[in-house]
């Protein structure tokens, strides 16, 4: 029998990330919330990135069109709009027997491949893209980490290292681990509203080279977790770093369609990789991720994403489609929903109106309530949190008393994960847990604020009432506090700022 | 070099498709294809109530409007009850949804006529071929000296080598008797161990069953003896499942490992490590591009259970109409049911079907000259040999080219027929072979065997 030591090492050298077992305890607490052994009645999840589970309608073009590439009877169906019905054809044109059941190739359908590689020239103002470039994955993760093991070799001193920042994905610790690869942190700059320092990135760089061979360094702009959108000056010089020290840049570019920051746009890396010299257009190797899981259109369980590899050798391009043919092959449906998210219906066409009001709803329910939990997390006491310009999350700050740092010290767990694990377990609230961790923090939390306005609400009367709980309960005072200043409190945080709670607080009791 | 054969043919099949296009002249106007294991490429239509339930989950509209059967509109929304804000584009639970999770195991014990299934041993995966690499995944150990090894049959299909090898670990070939219909020979099984003895490390062996590409159905007995055989070397057991619906010998059935070991009786049930996987990609639906399969996983350590979560877990979860897929797959209408005539009337069509194909396939190949065929029990495929005359051989070797790749792209060249050559699955040495799925619509079946009986009279005699 296999017993733990047969075990794969590698596999036994995959960190579990924190937010796996919360995940675990999540479940554990919805089920106590269904017997009416909770304070609350559902688990709220606002940890994992995935804007339908909280109550975010899918594009309804998208969804109408896969249902008649799954069921071509609907295409006789004239309820439903005759743009989505011709697009429904074409598509399953494009697919082996005309049945969204077909195997592809490896690196995805052609048709849809040559329609991403439209989608980034006209992105780029005109910067050819070519199919032969694009791979067709099941999610942006799984084509990382086709590269990331292409780029794997080595052990010990030899390894090959990833500059990753810090903070960064929470899946990603974990996806290096497996590929055999050290990641190496680059520290993002809090105060600045987590942007890359290139100071602090040639340093890491530099004293890496004695335990690694750094070859690559992931970047995720707008970033993940942390809604830093970079500049072009601080993209130009992340490129140029690469260059100089001859890395590979893996730059997950997923969130590209929700910068609403003020005066921020997203410009892609090769956009500006384009404009630059020669010297660097032709040498960089670059690498795109990008994927069904944005913030536009949230399909993260149709399971499809794609890489744009830039200036990589034709014998290693080869090897990628090796690769994936032995990984997840992408579902077809996803495959579809790619084309459809990148080549949406245009002006003229029946779905066009009904399209641009459910994105453009989108986009401004995240931009609002980015604001809005903003105001509420900064004027929560030992709470600050960073502006966001993009992304979907907030990733705020926690400033924890000793004694709650004591606790988690005594229980053999970091800060952040017993603030989030009883979160959980006496409000139903489930986020993510920050990165650095460790004992002295700093501590984080990762909040997806892509969520209906009225959950947003949910989430933050949550939030704020144990927090303040957990804040208060610290506090070296006599005066214990009372169910009402409980309430009290949590209300006067969460109707300060000037964006004031979209329903009075008696309704939001009733609905809580 | 395997992936080397494959690419030549896939090369010259979208050289010869662009050429159609453009109006080249040829003698035929498209081309064949039936080297995948691919119904619905090859003309097989989906199952209508599959793709009603799945429509339906997609776009929730339908589930209001009676254009749909009530089961299926019931199944939907029973579905999409159990997905997280009611849409198929939220992730789910590692493992699969936990009622679809239930819903397999309930599958499996009626299948196995009442051995017990555990839900917290089934993994839905995004095909069983993921699952099937993670578990190699666990066995591996690329840096121990010697390496780790698994036994896998020869023929075999070559995405199964090629996730062994890149897991780190080797492949240790066992070969099947062709002359004995493919059969499985307990033998084999023991000079494999053998020559692997100093060379690596054996930790597993996996069977497939029924075969691919090779159409055999295992008998109770030569399971037993594998049962016995992997017990007696402490290997752990891989059987992959995945064609279990596409039986056609008339006198053979299929039983899984599982419950032939459960029936096996303590110690061996008790002990005997077994990985078991389906899919949703054979069989009566062919839903390949839907990615929907799983693994069974059998008197495994618990602690070596934690492992195999962490390495699911670190991908996110199952495409979740994969899922879906599975849930229809294993609870498919039943009398009663208002879906239920046209669903049994397009199973049996397809079942029916399949039986005239592989009679067909089986007559016309070995009345061919040249051609021989085992019995093709059950799969998805034909694997005749192919004689091949000295001057073939021959002029295989000038070109470069294995033999059979050399057979198949002229097959490919003259009559537009795409198959695939034995030298992608291994075979012994000196013989030659082709792979065509019978998984087709009748006429396809009909037209290839047309295309297949022209070319090759032709060869042998060009060749002779």
């Amino acid at each position: 029998m296999i017993s733990l030591q047969d075990v794969n090492p590698r596999v036994r050298a995959i960190r579990v990330s924190a937010q796996t077992a919360l995940q675990s305890l999540s479940a554990l607490q919805k089920d106590m919330a269904q017997e009416a052994q909770k304070p609350f009645k559902e688990v709220i999840d606002v940890g994992s990135g995935d804007s339908h589970r909280t109550g975010i309608k899918p594009i309804s073009f998208i969804r109408q069109v896969l249902a008649v590439c799954l069921y071509p009877q609907l295409l006789e169906d004239d309820s439903l709009p005759l743009d989505v019905r011709l697009r429904a054809q074409r598509l399953l044109q494009a697919c082996d027997g005309e049945s969204v059941g077909s195997y592809t190739a490896s690196s995805g359908l052609l048709h849809v491949r040559q329609n991403i590689a439209d989608f980034i020239t006209k992105r780029d103002a005109g910067v050819p893209s070519d199919s032969n470039d694009v791979f067709i994955s099941a999610g942006a993760q799984r084509a990382l980490m086709v590269v990331v093991k292409l780029l794997s070799r080595g052990e010990g001193q030899t390894q090959t290292g990833v500059l990753t920042p810090l903070p960064c994905p929470h899946t990603l610790p974990a996806l290096l681990d497996e590929a055999g690869v050290t990641a190496v942190p680059y520290q993002l700059t809090e105060e600045q509203g987590w942007a890359v320092d290139l100071n602090k990135l040639h340093r890491v760089l530099q004293s890496s080279r004695g335990r690694c061979e750094p070859r690559a360094i992931y970047i995720s702009n707008p970033g993940n977790p942390t809604g830093h959108v970079q500049d072009r000056k601080s993209i130009q010089e992340v490129i140029q770093l690469a260059a100089a020290e001859r890395l590979l840049l893996l730059v997950d570019e997923v969130y590209q369609d929700s910068v609403y920051g003020l005066n921020r746009e997203f410009i892609s890396y090769k956009k500006i990789l384009f404009e630059m010299d020669k010297e660097f257009r032709d040498t960089v190797e670059l690498v795109s991720f990008h994927s069904l899981s944005c913030a536009s259109v949230g399909e993260c369980g149709l399971r499809a994403g794609y890489m744009e590899v830039i200036n990589m050798d034709p014998e290693v391009k080869h090897f990628v489609d090796t690769m994936l043919c032995t990984d997840i092959s992408t579902p077809v449906t996803g495959q579809l929903a790619l084309d459809l998210m990148l080549n949406p219906p245009k002006r003229g066409d029946p779905s066009y109106d009904t399209y641009t009001q459910e994105t453009r709803f989108a986009r401004a329910t995240l931009s609002l309530n980015a604001q809005r939990a903003l105001e509420v997390l900064n004027n929560l006491p030992g709470m600050s949190c960073q502006s966001a310009m993009g992304g979907i999350y907030l990733y705020p700050r926690l400033h924890l008393p000793a004694k709650i740092r004591m606790q988690a010290k005594v229980q053999g767990v970091e800060a952040d994960v017993l603030y989030c694990q009883k979160l959980l377990e006496e409000e139903g609230l489930l986020v993510g847990v920050g990165q650095q961790g460790g004992e002295a923090g700093p501590h984080h939390l990762r909040l997806c604020v892509l969520v209906p306005p009225d959950m947003l609400e949910k989430v933050m009367f949550r939030l704020c009432s144990f927090h303040l709980r957990l804040m208060n309960g610290h506090r070296d005072v006599d005066r214990s506090l009372t169910g009402e200043d409980e309430k009290e409190n949590t209300e006067h945080v969460f109707n300060c700022g000037e964006g004031k709670s979209l329903s009075s607080s008696g309704d939001l009791m009733e609905a809580i | 070099m395997k992936q080397l054969e494959h690419s030549v043919l896939a090369r010259r099949t979208n050289q010869i498709k662009k050429e159609l296009r453009q109006g080249v002249k040829k003698p035929y106007k498209e081309v064949i294809d039936v080297s995948w294991g691919d119904p619905h490429r090859a003309g097989v239509k989906p199952l209508t109530f599959v793709r009603q339930v799945l429509a339906a989950c997609l776009y929730p509209q339908l589930i209001d409007s009676d254009k749909l059967p009530v089961d299926v509109r019931q199944r939907a929304q029973m579905l999409l009850g159990r997905c997280a804000g009611g849409s198929v584009g939220s992730y789910t639970a590692t493992a699969g949804i936990p009622k679809i999770v239930q819903r397999v195991s309930e599958f499996i014990t009626r299948r196995d006529g009442g051995v017990p299934s555990n839900p917290k041993n089934i993994y839905i995966s995004p095909g069983s071929q993921w699952a099937l690499t993670n578990i190699f995944n666990i066995l591996a150990n690329a840096d121990a000296s010697p390496r780790t090894g698994v036994l896998a049959p020869v023929p075999c299909h070559s995405t199964t080598i090629l996730s062994i090898m890149q897991q780190g670990a080797m492949v240790v070939p066992y070969h099947l008797n062709e002359e004995q219909g493919w059969a499985l020979q307990v033998e084999e099984l023991q000079q494999a161990l053998e020559s692997a003895k100093g060379v690596c490390n054996p930790v597993a062996l996996y069977v497939i069953n029924p075969g691919n590409p090779a159409g055999l159905i295992q008998s109770r007995k030569s399971m037993q003896e594998v049962i016995q055989f992997v017990s007696e070397k402490k290997l752990f057991l891989l059987a992959d499942e995945v064609y279990q619906d596409c039986v056609h010998g008339e006198n053979s059935k299929f039983v899984s490992y599982k419950r032939v070991l459960k029936e096996m009786g303590p110690p061996l049930s008790e002990t005997v490590e077994l990985a078991s996987f389906h899919s949703a990609s054979k069989g009566f639906m062919g839903e390949c591009g839907l990615r929907g399969g799983y693994v069974e996983l059998v008197n495994l350590d618990p602690a070596v259970m934690k492992y195999i979560y962490t390495l699911f877990s670190t991908d996110a979860c199952a495409p979740i109409l994969g899922q879906i897929a599975l849930d229809l797959m294993t609870h498919p209408p039943q009398q009663g049911d208002p879906s239920y005539p046209l669903y049994y009337q397009e199973t049996e069509h397809i079942r029916a079907t399949l039986i005239q194909n592989v009679k067909k396939a089986f007559e016309a190949v070995n009345s061919l000259p040249g051609f021989s065929c085992q019995p093709v029990q059950g799969g998805a495929f034909a694997f005749p040999r192919v004689h091949l005359p000295p001057k073939a051989i021959q002029k295989a070797k000038e070109e470069g080219l294995k033999p059979d790749t050399f057979y198949c792209i002229k097959l490919l060249e003259e009559v537009g027929v795409m198959t695939s050559p034995g030298a992608e699955y291994g075979q012994k040495e000196g013989t030659y072979h082709i792979r065509f799925c019978i998984m087709t619509t009748q006429e396809l079946m009909e037209e290839f065997l047309n295309r297949l009986t022209n070319f090759q009279i032709k060869f042998m005699r060009d060749f002779s």
